[in-house]
């Protein structure tokens, strides 16, 4: 779906960017607490599970602001091959972005830990105790999030082809003010 | 901008080499937060790994405490622990709970009379939704000071250099301490004779917000009376598990929950060290054990007693032990539950 204004609204792109720091922090904050055993670890889980969890509310309502307002064309000289993989891209950033705390959530609940979010505020269980469940999800959540933090590296790195090589306007898109001069 | 994006531009390689550098920095800081670079960072998987004895760890099992059998129960809160912890579960009133006893060992076989240190792992549920789990001992002081310090010990019990330990002694003299309730305390022949100790400090937190030092224990209505190990050795490798499921099918077993509350200035920090014996305690309830179910398909056997799942009113403390216990019984829980082809399971899940 397509739109024919040449940059995203500004509560995309809001969004995109308020969520890139928040999902960064998150794959940063997750292997640290995985592999410390100093008292950094409890807090480190203690932002983990919250912010996880803000993160699929706000990617529920970028989804909603997706689907009405939709995206800017992208540039009509680019390669179709490119196009797909722009396409596939942010299909898959957006599978992720879902699937990755409901995971985390359902393996908590498949492991019979309350998901407690802060003080308390704790969340219900969406999966009965099961310890096959959970060593699959665990599974997921643990690869996935390799995968998560390389389609972002490869996001970003194409982005930047788009900007530094191509100039071709994508980067103007989503840049948090106009670096470039168009207009809306 | 001069030049159309359509006209292919001369080739540059300045802003390839900065796309590189970003990702490749990136993917470094990434590897470095994550430990990789860090080979001598103490990790719960090392830790974890410290427990194993030679042959490797009893797979499907848990990392320590390996044997054990499951309870069940109810706390009796008589409303005293309320003035130090706005928590539900000081509330006077009933609270349903799940437990394990256990043996201080990565054996899930070994002999009863082997290990002499003893423990209780209890998760208390409240209506309002939150959770108390603790993991305690019988001994009254902990043998390491700071998690590090026990993965010394670990390291130099499991070493082949025979003067690993007395190294390992000279340098933490706080060992021998532990060392010594090890070789004068008396034995039991019942999981309803010991006290069971948290040994590490959490804080309190009231009404008002105030926070108090504190730490607890659970100490039996039963009378211990005292037996050789030799003596228990006789009566069987499980005599403990056949003992506490006779005893606790002829009535149910109590034990007193106790807080006990620092003065200023306690060692919090540190559970080899105790605190003195004149400290201001509270009763605040009555743990109540009714039933008792084998591990293998019982409802302790999918629970992780992670100390730190705490119900708000109480916290962690300046002790380094709880997270370091939470990151190592995570790491345990996820490595026995992916084993669990290797487990004498009868049924394919837990009861609830
Ligand atoms: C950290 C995680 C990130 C995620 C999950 C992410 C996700 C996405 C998604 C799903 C889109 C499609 C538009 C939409 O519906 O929102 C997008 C577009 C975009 N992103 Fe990101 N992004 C991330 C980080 C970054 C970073 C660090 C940059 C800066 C280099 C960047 C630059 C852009 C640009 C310029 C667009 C518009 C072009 C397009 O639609 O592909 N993103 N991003
Ligand atoms: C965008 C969302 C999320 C991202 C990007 C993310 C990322 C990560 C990463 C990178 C790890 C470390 C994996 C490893 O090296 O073992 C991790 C572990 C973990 N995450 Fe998440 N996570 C997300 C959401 C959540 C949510 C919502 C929860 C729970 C409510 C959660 C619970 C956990 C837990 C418990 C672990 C430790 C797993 C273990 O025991 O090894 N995560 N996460
Ligand atoms: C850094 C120090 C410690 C390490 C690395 C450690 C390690 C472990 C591990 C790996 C388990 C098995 C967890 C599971 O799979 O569910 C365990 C269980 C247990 N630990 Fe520790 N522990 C430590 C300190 C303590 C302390 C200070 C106490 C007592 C105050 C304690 C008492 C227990 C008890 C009672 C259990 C059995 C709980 C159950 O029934 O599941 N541990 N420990």
């Amino acid at each position: 779906m397509t739109t024919a204004r040449t940059r995203f609204t500004a509560p995309q792109r809001l969004l995109h960017w308020l969520m890139a720091i928040c999902i960064l922090s998150m794959l940063f904050i997750g292997v640290g607490m995985v592999s410390t055993v100093t008292p950094k670890y409890l807090t480190l889980v203690q932002i983990h599970k919250p912010l996880g969890i803000a993160i699929l509310v706000l990617v529920l309502i970028r989804l909603t602001l997706r689907l009405i307002y939709g995206a800017p064309a992208l540039p009509a000289g680019l390669p179709e091959p490119i196009k797909l993989a722009a396409h596939l891209s942010q299909v898959i950033l957006y599978a992720l972005m879902i699937a990755m705390p409901i995971i985390g959530w359902a393996m908590l609940s498949a492991a019979a830990y309350p998901v407690v979010l802060f003080g308390g505020v704790h969340l219900p269980p969406i999966l009965p105790v099961n310890p096959g469940l959970h060593t699959l999800l665990w599974h997921a959540h643990y690869y996935l999030a390799f995968a998560f933090f390389a389609v972002i590296l490869m996001h970003v790195a194409a982005i930047l082809f788009h900007k530094l090589v191509r100039n071709d306007g994508v980067f103007e898109t989503m840049a948090p003010v106009l670096t470039h001069d168009r207009s809306e | 901008m001069d030049q159309s994006p359509l006209i292919p531009k001369p080739f540059r390689l300045g802003p390839f080499v900065v796309i590189a550098a970003v990702v490749g920095i990136a993917a470094v800081a990434f590897a470095y937060t994550a430990g990789w670079l860090s080979p001598h960072r103490l990790t719960p998987k090392k830790l974890v790994a410290g427990l194993a004895p030679p042959g490797g760890p009893a797979l499907g099992h848990r990392r320590n405490h390996a044997k054990g059998i499951c309870f069940t129960g109810t706390l009796n809160a008589n409303g005293d622990g309320s003035t130090l912890s706005k928590a539900q579960v000081f509330v006077r009133g009933q609270y349903p709970v799940v437990g394990r006893f256990n043996l201080a060992t990565a054996d899930p076989n070994a002999a009863d009379a082997m290990v002499r240190v003893r423990g209780l792992g209890i998760s208390i549920t409240t209506p309002d939704g939150q959770e108390w789990r603790s993991a305690m001992i019988d001994a009254p002081i902990f043998p390491a000071s700071t998690p590090k310090d026990f993965y010394g010990l670990l390291t130099a019990s499991a070493s082949k250099d025979p003067d690993a330990m007395k190294e390992f002694i000279a340098g933490h003299p706080g060992f021998l301490t532990f060392l010594g309730w090890a070789k004068s305390a008396p034995w039991t022949s019942s999981y309803a004779e010991e006290r069971y100790n948290s040994l590490d400090s959490f804080l309190f937190v009231d009404q008002s917000g105030a926070k108090h030092p504190i730490r607890w224990s659970l100490i039996p209505a039963a009378q211990p009376v005292p037996i050789a190990p030799g003596d228990l050795a006789k009566r069987g490798p499980d005599y403990l598990e056949q003992e506490i499921t006779q005893r606790v099918s002829a009535s149910p077993q109590r034990w007193t929950l106790v807080i006990t509350v620092a003065n200023p200035g306690d060692p919090t920090a540190d559970p080899n060290k105790a605190w003195p014996a004149d400290r201001r305690t509270i009763n605040a309830g009555t743990l109540i054990v009714q039933q008792i179910e084998p591990e293998r398909d019982g409802p302790c056997r999918d629970i992780n007693f992670d100390p730190t799942v705490l119900p708000s009113g109480i916290t962690t403390s300046d002790d380094p032990f709880p997270a370091a216990r939470s990151a190592a019984y995570s790491r345990s829980y996820n490595s026995r539950t992916a084993e669990s082809s290797y487990y004498p399971r009868t049924d394919a899940g837990a009861k609830q």
